[in-house]
């Protein structure tokens, strides 16, 4: 009975770690042990419970380290340092910016299952059809920076929330009806025409769809975004979650890969991940070392001739220009476009005159204004016309 | 007993060949002993597919594969009806005026059904080893239809019913990661990630598959191309680049890698798949790479 106590201790260990192992894992491991003629080793339990715990790649890097921390009280236990699920206290240090940003959107913000147009409508108090409607063309236009209350500011989330998801597009490779195409599709037309006595007389076709766009964006989330960063957020969020083939990551100083916290289905958990993420958000900005980073981690399995790659910052950057420029360029080898969205682009005369800005031109394939919700909706358009 | 069953299996795959790591032969054994699916992720090159041919040779069974591909569907991996040839027998049956009932019951039996790889491989007498090579590759609605066959080993047919499995195949699938897998079909999977085998295992690896080849030059070559997996590289080498060039140095007669710097430099082709990647590597990088050669 210990060691089926102990079992069940450890799967549940994993499982605070991240680990997506459940009973029916800890039933498995159970009926194997009994079946055993004698006790294993703790090498052979390790190899043993590896591949039947695991479920990923990260999964499979950590396993031994989590092992060692339960069986042998080796190591560094990891599950100490994460509140138990359920119990998570919100940080009290956590940025402002992070504050509201999933403040009320609780299950029906979940990718997949707040669908209907009906559903968006439920966050935050709806007054009257007509009023919101046209509140809501204001807002798309309004600089984000003069968002000054909390109202105007959350009904500003749920409008780029609604706006990533309209954007979303989730075509896939398989075959479709279609009015004229290169395959018969010999099935549905005998099923149409067994009235004319199974004479292939209406002939249906089924022809292979556009292949879907990637999307990958990198979100500059420094001091001098901070106006923005919580609305790009809720965008980056929307487009994440119902854009499967997409990434996010942010960057400061240093960059972090957030999209699985963005797809995180519990709020709760998302908000503590994402803060754990973000520390020292909010201060200065080394835009080409992010790149670097991004170009030396990542590059290689996030992007593909169908990526577009979206930048959002302003550009100012405490790393010598030459640098970004060649970062950039490396980027633009491997991605299909590469667009930098900029918040100052939007205000009435600017020139993009900082030095890294200048030195990034050439690398970027469209240079757009993202001041506000209009000039985010506007860049589904660029995406479409790959 | 598994503990058995995995240094037996792991001897059994050397023998053909297949020099597979602990946990790799650990993960076969377990797939075989809960009969679930085991799915192999890992880097392209490190040998994932040679796993599946490898464990049917062992295990003297079928082996039955399912490339996957974008646009992947039903009608080519489960079952399809050949609709050609139901055409031309309800011609035939026109011409011999049969009488239609017997028609209909005729047209949706199993002489007109094409099994594909998944009915195939659930309707044989002996267990086959199932392997759905680089399931990333099909869209996300076919691994639905995955996880139904997979978790039932059971195929639903509308006009003639539900197929239940009448031996259940080993299924290994593998993925090179270039899309996230459903968390769905992890969780019925067992699940093996393969690296690039350290230098020991390369060396045995090649001289296991290439047996005249000089020990020294094999030596020096696996640990010109682990330094070159070190660099920067868009496409990095895999096993089966180390054996191409390996039997290029072969055959171009070099014995000793810094013999001849020229003809090791022209080479790298077999290495070296992408235009920035042979172009990164120039000779300087080359000599240097070769600097760590011992």
């Amino acid at each position: 009975m210990n060691a089926v106590r102990q079992i069940a201790g450890f799967v549940g260990h994993l499982r605070l770690n991240g680990f997506t192992a459940g009973p029916g894992e800890a039933i498995a491991i159970g009926e194997i042990l009994l079946q055993g003629e004698r006790p294993l080793s703790i090498h052979e339990a390790r190899l043993l419970l590896k591949p039947l715990l695991a479920g990923n790649h990260e999964d499979w890097i950590r396993f031994d380290e989590l092992f060692d921390a339960y069986w042998l009280g080796r190591g560094i236990k990891l599950a100490e340092r994460q509140p138990a699920q359920g119990q998570v206290t919100v940080d009290d240090r956590r940025p402002l910016i992070w504050e509201r940003h999933f403040a009320g959107d609780g299950s029906q913000d979940l990718p997949g299952t707040g669908d209907g147009p009906e559903n968006w409508e439920d966050s935050g108090p709806a007054p009257a059809g007509r009023t919101l409607a046209s509140r809501r063309e204001r807002l798309l236009g309004t600089d984000l920076r003069r968002l000054r209350s909390p109202e105007e500011l959350a009904e500003a989330e749920a409008a780029a929330l609604r706006l990533a998801r309209a954007m979303r597009y989730r075509l896939s490779r398989r075959q479709r009806m279609a009015r004229r195409g290169s395959v018969l599709d010999l099935r549905r037309t005998l099923r149409r025409n067994l009235s004319k006595g199974g004479e292939p007389f209406d002939l249906l076709w089924r022809r292979r769809p556009d292949r879907p766009v990637r999307l990958v964006v990198l979100l500059d989330v420094s001091g001098s975004m901070e106006p923005y960063s919580r609305t790009f957020l809720t965008f980056l969020k929307g487009l994440v979650g119902a854009w499967r083939e997409s990434d996010a990551y942010i960057f400061h100083t240093r960059l972090v890969r957030v999209t699985q916290a963005m797809r995180d289905g519990d709020p709760l958990r998302a908000l503590t991940r994402l803060s754990l993420m973000a520390k020292g958000m909010g201060g200065g900005t080394r835009i080409a070392e992010a790149l670097r980073h991004f170009n030396e981690s990542y590059a290689k399995s996030a992007l593909n001739a169908r990526t577009v790659v979206v930048i959002v910052s302003d550009g100012y950057d405490s790393d010598p220009p030459e640098a970004l420029g060649t970062e950039l360029a490396r980027l633009k080898r491997r991605a299909r476009r590469v667009v930098w969205l900029n918040p100052l682009a939007g205000w009435p005369g600017y020139e993009p005159v900082a030095r890294g800005m200048a030195a990034a031109l050439p690398h970027v394939d469209l240079f757009a204004p993202a001041h506000s919700l209009a000039s985010l909706g506007a860049l589904e358009s660029e995406l479409a016309a790959l | 007993m598994v503990e058995a069953d995995h240094r037996d299996l792991g001897r059994r795959l050397a023998e053909v060949g297949y020099l597979a790591e602990e946990s790799l032969a650990m993960a076969v054994a377990l797939a075989r002993r809960l009969e679930r699916p085991l799915l192999l992720e890992g880097a392209p090159g490190v040998g994932k597919t040679e796993v599946a041919k490898a464990v049917a040779e062992v295990l003297a069974a079928r082996l039955i594969r399912l490339q996957c591909y974008e646009g992947l569907d039903a009608n080519a991996a489960i079952y399809e009806w050949d609709y050609r040839r139901q055409l031309l027998a309800i011609r035939l049956q026109e011409a011999e005026g049969r009488p239609r009932a017997e028609l209909e019951q005729q047209l949706f039996s199993e002489t007109f059904l094409l099994r594909r790889p998944l009915l195939e491989a659930i309707s044989q007498e002996v267990p086959p080893v199932l392997l759905i090579d680089e399931i990333d590759r099909a869209d996300e609605e076919f691994e639905a239809y995955l996880l139904e066959v997979l978790s039932d080993f059971q195929v639903t047919i509308p006009e003639i019913g539900t197929i239940s499995a009448t031996s259940r195949p080993l299924v290994i699938l593998t993925s090179n990661g270039s899309r996230a897998l459903s968390d769905a079909l992890r969780r019925r999977c067992l699940y093996a990630y393969l690296d690039y085998p350290d230098e020991t295992r390369e060396v045995a690896i090649i001289a296991a598959r290439l047996p005249d080849i000089d020990r020294t030059l094999c030596r020096q070559a696996v640990q010109f191309v682990q330094a070159l997996r070190a660099e920067d590289l868009e496409k990095t080498p895999g096993i089966a680049e180390t054996l191409d060039w390996v039997r290029a140095l072969f055959a171009l007669g070099i014995g000793d890698l810094a013999q001849d710097p020229e003809a090791l430099q022209a080479s790298l082709l077999c290495l070296l798949k992408t235009e920035p990647d042979i172009k990164a590597t120039t000779p300087e990088v080359t000599a240097r790479l070769l600097g760590r050669v011992a």
